[in-house]
Formats: structure tokens, C-alpha cells, sequence
């Protein structure tokens, strides 16, 4: 067992499974940060899946495709933006409506595209390119890690220092962080909370179809019923763990990663039921939440104690 | 430099905040704004700084009328406030919570050395010492206040308000506050200091307005008036209230006995300091003083809403720690509490289920598994009738009421019981006067019945016309009592309550 947890695959595994995760997991940091949890993440990401196989087909082109994804992640945030600033519904009943929605509407649309109800084999669409880098490529055991993956790992990679400085270096990243954590005092300064709102709404919602399209243009080739398999509930426990934060986010991101890789092993190898296996991505989130969450407990009683 | 004139406000629910109320400020003057709680200060303020349009009168700032529409209007007018509660995000460093909205740029990015210099720079200029690098989350509440001071500054604040700042900090925190504060003014700036410390007010301001019922009583120059005088003309006597109180009969139990009591808030400060006193079934006991002096965790410590105090409390001998509040209650203690929307009902529940909430336990109303609907329907429209409460139905939410008939319910839930011991905390504040004398009347009754009754008001005539002890609250201690109160002036009783006299010896506290 070692000896397959040790190998190059291994890791090239949990890099490619961690990738759908990290972007939905930086779209719900990005909200949490202005002070909304969204929860509609894992509807997006479903959606998402489906439109990045329908437009890299239409258009024949996977930037094509993923370009026109992420703007209609966009629109999705900025529609859930609208249902809880203005009309004022509850950020979590939004959320619900629009996931119910995903699940039936995906496979509504599937069927009208190309008449399948389970999987979109049918339709003609470009996977996102995987990337092979020349020289690195020839290193024994870190060539075969980095080199080959996707184009979008690298892309997420990418985000997390994007977003990184965005939040902590830019004027709108520090009054996002403002109105997440006291909106009056943002608000008493002058900053439009519902405009900044909006903003890390739109935001989140394009990060996470973008995460959405990896699992139809890079993860697999094609969209399934139900693709997204709770992934974006997992994305707001790993982004909740990483205390909101694109680092953090990206390095619990990686954890469960490495939870799904083991996974992976443990069921070529067949040490345990197949059920159980299925079961280790969202034991992870619990176990932690857990702990995550005591060790904030003790954080602020520290913090308190002073 | 400043004058507000003939504001007017009356809000929403039909209760006049401010009535011809005239502010005139000088520039580099700290002007105190002096008044108890509901007299009208925070109104006026919230006028000056565009939270609340006034009804009628102008405001004036150099000679020329300006309407202030918003906070940021009222900033960029140079008028700066520090809220009693802060306004800043706490895991930003002081420096990114002086700047924030007003972000200097380099490129795309926040130019965090010019950020940084121009923190330090406001500080150092106004002497200020403070380190701006640090997150507001691990300093202490002295200096989040000075960094909201600083963050007023920075704006451009020639006037600056300050809303009851000391009410958080500790005696020394407040000396240096001081200093600042006077440091401020003689750099030209214009100070309106909220309070009622008079000893505060003296040493620092130069001259007051004092406000009471929502009416200015005038403005003073401090050195020309004294503390007596202040604490007249804000406290004062309006017309008494006319009862047919019948002579005391004490019984001989002590109902309620309280030793050395001692409490600590949250935060660890001391918020009553021994404090011993016994209550007889047929008497009332009146505790007056000004809001947040004790009375709030004396009401909780008694009711055991609060079980983290040092001392003894003791309902008809029984000590009551150990017990639940339901057993408390049981010993047939009622309690009014003094916020009747965040404790003392479920806004959205009917009436009828508010007012069977402290007895749907009892054999009365509940069989084994299922509510005795008819009986508790019965009694429900019993006592709305009993109670006078105007209601379309005994099934409308107690939230669609108004305040008095809110009360009424709370009211008429607590006397239901037939109690022994009632602790009544604020029970006619914000309500009409019908329904305020109907309550007092009832209070009255239970007391002739023989019921020990605790009033915790801030509405003196109340507590002159009811009491029958008179206890006046200050910094968590008695700091008066009185077993005659006909015979206390208004006078007295205020220097009492604004510290001015303390009692050395306290006469009649307990029955020993």
C-alpha cells in the first residue's frame, strides 16, 4: 500500500482531484469574506458542468467554452446577489432553490441538447488541453507529478495568488473584508456593503463554475447527471477550515486531495468494501469541522482571556 | 461655529424625541450635553450627524444653513462621532481601520506605507500612542476608543462627538482620554461630550446643555453652576401622581433576604459591590438611579437569570442558587423584565400562548400529553378582559400590539400566578398613561394583598408615589436609603443618584 501512496500517481491524483475543490472552495472564501455563505456553490458547479460541454461543443473550443461558463457562473452569483440584497430572501432558501434547480434543469437541458438522460457522451465537446512541460518532465519522480496536468490545476493555482493579493492588497479586497466582518462600520466609513456584496457574489460564482467546467472539460470529458456530487457543500467546510482565507483554502483543498486519493488506492486495491471508500471525502469534512472548529473555540477564549 | 435651532422630532410611534430643542457651539469649546437616558441627547446628536432628519428647525454651521442628509454628509461637513458601540472591523490593524474607505492607491494595489505613514503621522500629531500595526481585536477598549477618535480625525473632523465615551473605560483610561481630549481643543477643535457624570462635565467642559423630556433647559457655563444645580435641572420633578395609598402593613416574613451580594459582568468589572437588603411581604421597595448603575444585574442575579454572583440571595429562606428558574418561579416569584421585546415575550406567538407561557406545566392547563385547550382559552380571555388588553383576538401575535398592551400581557402573565414576591423592572417605561396607572394601581394591590414588591424604574415619580423603602443605586452600591419617602426632595434624591451624596451609614436595609 505504501509503495502506491508513494508514487508519482499518487500525487498527480490528488492534484487532479483537489482542482474542482479549490475553485469552488475560493468562491465560497471569497463570499464568506463579504459575509455571505453560498451555498448555491454546488448548483453552479452542476450547471457549470453541463454549459462547459454544451459551449466547448457549440463553439468548438474549450477557452470558448470555459470563457462563456465563468461569465454565466457570474451571472449566477450576481442573480443570487439580486434574491438576497434586494428581494431580501434568506442566503440559504436561495441557495436551496437554485441547487433543486441545477438537479432538475441539467438533465432538462441535456435531454433538449442531445436527447440522453444520464451522460452527455453524445455531444461533441473539447476538453481543456493538459499542459506538458518540457524539461521538468524529464525529473523522475516530480516531472511526472507536475508535468500532464491539466491546464485548469494550473489556473486554480493561479487564482489563489490572484486572490490572494485581491483581498489583502487592494483598496475593494480590504472593504470587502470590511463589510464581512462589521457592515456598519464599513457602512459608516462610506463603503456600499450591497455593492461589495454584489461584487464577491459575482465572483464566487464565476470561481466556482470554473471549477464546475474541470469536471466535464478536464476531470472527465463528458457531463453526468449529478456530476457535482456535493462538491460544493465540501468547498464551504474546506473554505470554513481555511478560515476563509485562498491559502488556507487551498492547502485544505489539497487535504481532501489526498483523502480522495487514498480512496482512489483503496479501491484498486480492495481493502475495504467500496462503500466505505465512497464515504472518506465527506468523513474528512467532518472530522474537519470538528477540528477546525474547536481549535477557533480556543482561539477566542484566548483572545477573550486577554 | 455651530447652532442647531428649534429642532424638532417626533418619531414614528408618535413620541416627541425633541421638542424646540437650541444648540449653539463655540469653536475650541467642549460642550457638554447633559441628560438621563431618554431626555433626547442621542436624538439631537443623531439630528446633528444625519442618522434622523428633523421634523422642524435648521441647522446652521459658520453662519450658513446646510442639511445633513446621511453620515457621510455630515463627515465630509467635517462633524466626526464616536458611537458608544465602535465602529471598526476587528481583524484589520489600527492603521487599515483609519483608512478604510478613504484607501490611499498605488497603481491597483493599497499603498501600504502611505497608509501606514499617514496613520502614524495623524497619531503622532494629535499625540496619540499608538502602535498602528497591531489588529483592533488585541487592544484594549481605551485605545479602540482612540483610534475611533483617530479615525474621526483623519476624516477631517473640526467637530467631534462624543457619545457617553467614558461609560466604558477605566478611571485611568478616562484621565487620559482627558488629557486628549483637551489637547484637542486646543488645537481648535469643538468637542459636544454626552453625559450625565457630573464630575466628569465639570472638569472638563466648559459649558453645558441640559436636556430633559426632550426639552433643553438651557446652556450653562460650567464654572457658573453647581453640581446641585445641574443635577436639578436635569433630574427635576414633574407633577406627582395622585394615589389613594393605603398605610403600610408589614408582614413578618422577610420574603426576601439578600446578603453581600456581589457581581462582576463578563468582562470582569464590578458591577455590584455588597450589596444586603431584606423585603416584607406588603411593602414596596423602590430602586431608583441612573440606568447602568447595577440595577439591570441586580433584577438578574435576583430572578436567577444570572447565577455567577458571590453573596446570598434568599427567597422565603430558600437559597436560590441551586435552583432552576422554574423553581425560583415556583416559589411564586414573578418578574416583569426591563426589555419586554427581548425577554419578557415571543413577539410572534398569540397572546393566548404568551400568557399561559409560565404555567403550561400545571395541572390547570396541561393533561398528560395535550394542552387543555378550553380551559386555557377560557383563562386567556379572562384575563384580556381583566387586563383591558386591546387586541382583535386572543389569536393575534403580541407583536402586533402596541407597547402598553404588550406590557399589559407581561403584566397580566405575571400576576396570573397570584405571586408572593414580584421584581418589576421598568414596568411602565415607553407605555401610555392609561396603561402606566393601571399597572401602578395593580402593583399597589398586590402590595396591600401583602405581596413584597421590588420597582426598579427610572421614572422618579413613579418610584416617590409607590415606594414605600427607597433605595438609590451608584456604581453598584446603595448610595442612599430612605424609609420615609415622603419627606425626600427631588434635590436630594438626584445628588443620590449622580454620586454628589453618598450615604455612609444606610438606616432600615434590612430587618434584623
Amino acid at each position: 500500500m505504501w509503495e502506491a501512496i508513494l508514487s508519482p500517481d499518487f500525487f498527480s491524483s490528488m492534484l487532479r482531484t483537489a482542482t474542482p475543490i479549490l475553485f469552488a472552495t475560493l468562491g465560497a472564501g471569497i463570499a464568506a469574506k463579504a459575509g455571505i455563505t453560498n451555498m448555491a456553490l454546488e448548483g453552479i458547479m452542476l450547471f457549470s458542468a453541463l454549459f462547459g460541454v454544451i459551449f466547448s461543443s457549440l463553439t468548438q473550443s474549450a477557452w470558448l467554452g470555459l470563457l462563456i461558463t465563468v461569465v454565466i457562473g457570474g451571472l449566477m452569483g450576481l442573480i443570487l446577489a439580486f434574491i438576497v440584497l434586494n428581494l431580501k430572501t434568506d442566503e440559504i432558501l436561495a441557495a436551496v432553490a437554485i441547487n433543486l434547480m441545477a438537479t432538475g434543469g441539467t438533465v432538462l437541458i441535456m435531454v433538449a441538447f442531445s436527447g440522453d438522460r444520464g451522460v452527455s457522451s453524445s455531444i461533441r465537446s473539447v476538453s481543456a488541453p493538459m499542459v506538458v512541460i518540457p524539461f521538468i518532465e524529464q525529473i523522475p519522480f516530480i516531472g511526472k507529478v507536475i508535468s500532464g496536468q491539466n491546464v485548469l490545476t494550473w489556473l486554480a493555482l493561479l487564482a489563489v495568488l490572484v486572490l490572494h493579493l485581491f483581498l489583502y492588497r487592494t483598496p475593494l479586497g480590504l472593504s470587502i473584508r470590511a463589510v464581512g466582518e462589521n457592515k456598519n462600520a464599513a457602512e459608516s466609513v462610506g463603503i456600499s456593503s450591497r455593492r461589495i456584496q454584489y461584487i464577491a457574489l459575482i465572483l464566487s460564482g464565476a470561481l466556482a463554475s470554473a471549477g464546475g467546467f474541470y469536471l466535464s472539460g478536464g476531470y472527465m470529458n463528458m457531463f453526468t447527471k449529478d456530476m457535482s456530487s456535493g462538491r460544493g457543500f465540501i468547498a464551504l467546510a474546506a473554505s470554513s477550515m481555511g478560515g476563509n482565507t485562498p491559502v488556507g483554502g487551498l492547502l485544505v483543498s489539497l487535504l481532501f486531495g489526498v483523502a480522495q486519493a487514498f480512496a482512489n488506492i483503496m479501491q484498486l486495491l480492495s481493502l475495504m468494501p467500496y462503500e466505505i471508500i465512497l464515504m472518506v471525502p465527506y468523513l474528512t469534512t467532518l472530522v474537519g469541522l470538528g477540528v477546525y472548529y474547536y481549535t477557533q473555540k480556543k482561539r477566542k477564549e484566548r483572545l477573550s482571556g486577554k | 461655529m455651530l447652532q442647531m435651532n428649534h429642532i424638532m422630532k417626533i418619531y414614528g410611534n408618535g413620541v416627541v424625541a425633541n421638542e424646540d430643542v437650541s444648540l449653539e457651539l463655540r469653536r475650541g469649546e467642549i460642550h457638554a450635553l447633559l441628560g438621563e437616558n431618554g431626555a433626547g441627547k442621542s436624538t439631537l446628536m443623531k439630528v446633528l450627524f444625519g442618522i434622523e432628519m428633523p421634523d422642524q428647525g435648521e441647522i446652521l454651521l459658520k453662519g450658513a444653513p446646510v442639511t445633513i442628509r446621511s453620515p457621510q454628509n455630515a463627515i465630509s461637513l467635517g462633524i466626526g462621532m464616536v458611537h458608544q458601540h465602535f465602529m471598526l472591523v476587528p481583524s484589520l490593524t489600527v492603521a487599515e481601520n483609519i483608512i478604510l474607505g478613504v484607501t490611499p492607491k498605488k497603481g491597483l494595489f493599497i499603498d501600504r506605507d502611505k497608509a501606514l505613514s499617514a496613520a502614524e503621522g495623524i497619531a503622532r500629531e494629535y499625540n496619540f500612542d499608538i502602535d498602528v500595526r497591531q489588529r483592533v481585536e488585541e487592544i484594549p477598549v481605551g485605545i479602540k476608543q482612540k483610534v475611533e477618535i483617530l479615525k474621526a480625525l483623519y476624516r477631517g473632523a473640526e467637530i467631534l462627538i462624543l457619545d457617553e465615551p467614558t461609560a466604558v473605560l477605566t478611571p485611568q483610561e478616562t484621565d487620559e482620554l482627558f488629557v486628549q481630549l483637551v489637547q484637542l481643543k486646543k488645537k481648535g477643535h469643538t468637542i459636544i461630550f454626552i453625559s450625565h457624570k457630573l464630575d466628569e462635565i465639570k472638569k472638563i467642559c466648559d459649558r453645558a446643555t441640559i436636556m430633559r423630556n426632550g426639552r433643553s433647559m438651557g446652556t450653562y457655563e460650567v464654572a457658573d453652576i453647581t453640581t446641585q444645580e445641574m443635577s436639578k435641572l436635569m433630574v427635576g420633578r414633574e407633577v406627582s401622581l395622585q394615589f389613594e395609598k393605603n398605610a403600610c402593613r408589614l408582614s413578618d416574613q422577610v420574603l426576601l433576604r439578600v446578603r453581600n451580594l456581589t457581581v462582576h459582568n463578563s468582562q470582569g468589572v464590578l458591577k455590584i459591590d455588597d450589596i444586603s437588603f431584606d423585603v416584607k411581604g406588603g411593602e414596596i421597595l423602590g430602586i431608583a438611579g441612573v440606568e447602568g448603575n447595577g440595577q439591570t444585574e441586580l433584577v438578574d442575579a435576583l430572578t436567577g437569570l444570572n447565577k455567577k454572583y458571590r453573596g446570598e440571595i434568599s427567597v422565603k429562606g430558600k437559597d436560590i442558587r441551586p435552583l432552576s428558574i422554574a423553581q425560583i418561579r415556583d416559589l411564586s416569584l414573578a418578574h416583569i423584565p426591563e426589555d419586554r421585546m427581548a425577554s419578557g415575550c415571543a413577539g410572534n406567538l398569540s397572546i393566548r400562548e404568551n400568557l399561559f407561557s409560565n404555567q403550561y406545566r400545571s395541572p390547570e392547563f396541561s393533561g398528560k400529553q395535550f394542552l387543555k385547550m378550553k380551559a386555557i382559552e377560557r383563562r386567556s380571555d379572562e384575563l384580556i378582559q381583566e387586563y383591558k388588553i386591546k387586541c382583535s383576538s386572543r389569536r393575534q401575535n403580541v407583536a402586533m400590539l402596541s407597547g402598553g398592551n404588550i406590557q399589559k400581557v407581561i403584566v397580566a402573565r405575571e400576576f396570573s400566578t397570584d405571586p408572593d414576591i414580584i421584581i418589576a423592572n421598568q414596568p411602565t417605561r415607553g407605555i401610555d398613561v392609561g396603561a402606566a396607572e393601571f399597572i401602578r394601581q395593580r402593583l399597589l394591590a398586590f402590595r396591600d394583598a401583602g405581596c413584597a414588591v421590588i420597582l426598579v424604574s427610572a421614572d422618579l415619580t413613579e418610584i416617590f408615589s409607590l415606594s414605600d423603602r427607597l433605595a438609590v443605586m451608584y456604581k453598584g452600591k446603595f448610595a442612599g436609603f430612605f424609609t420615609d419617602v415622603a419627606n425626600v426632595s427631588e434635590e436630594e434624591l438626584g445628588q443620590h443618584m449622580l454620586g454628589i451624596k453618598k450615604a455612609e451609614v444606610l438606616e432600615g436595609v434590612v430587618y434584623e
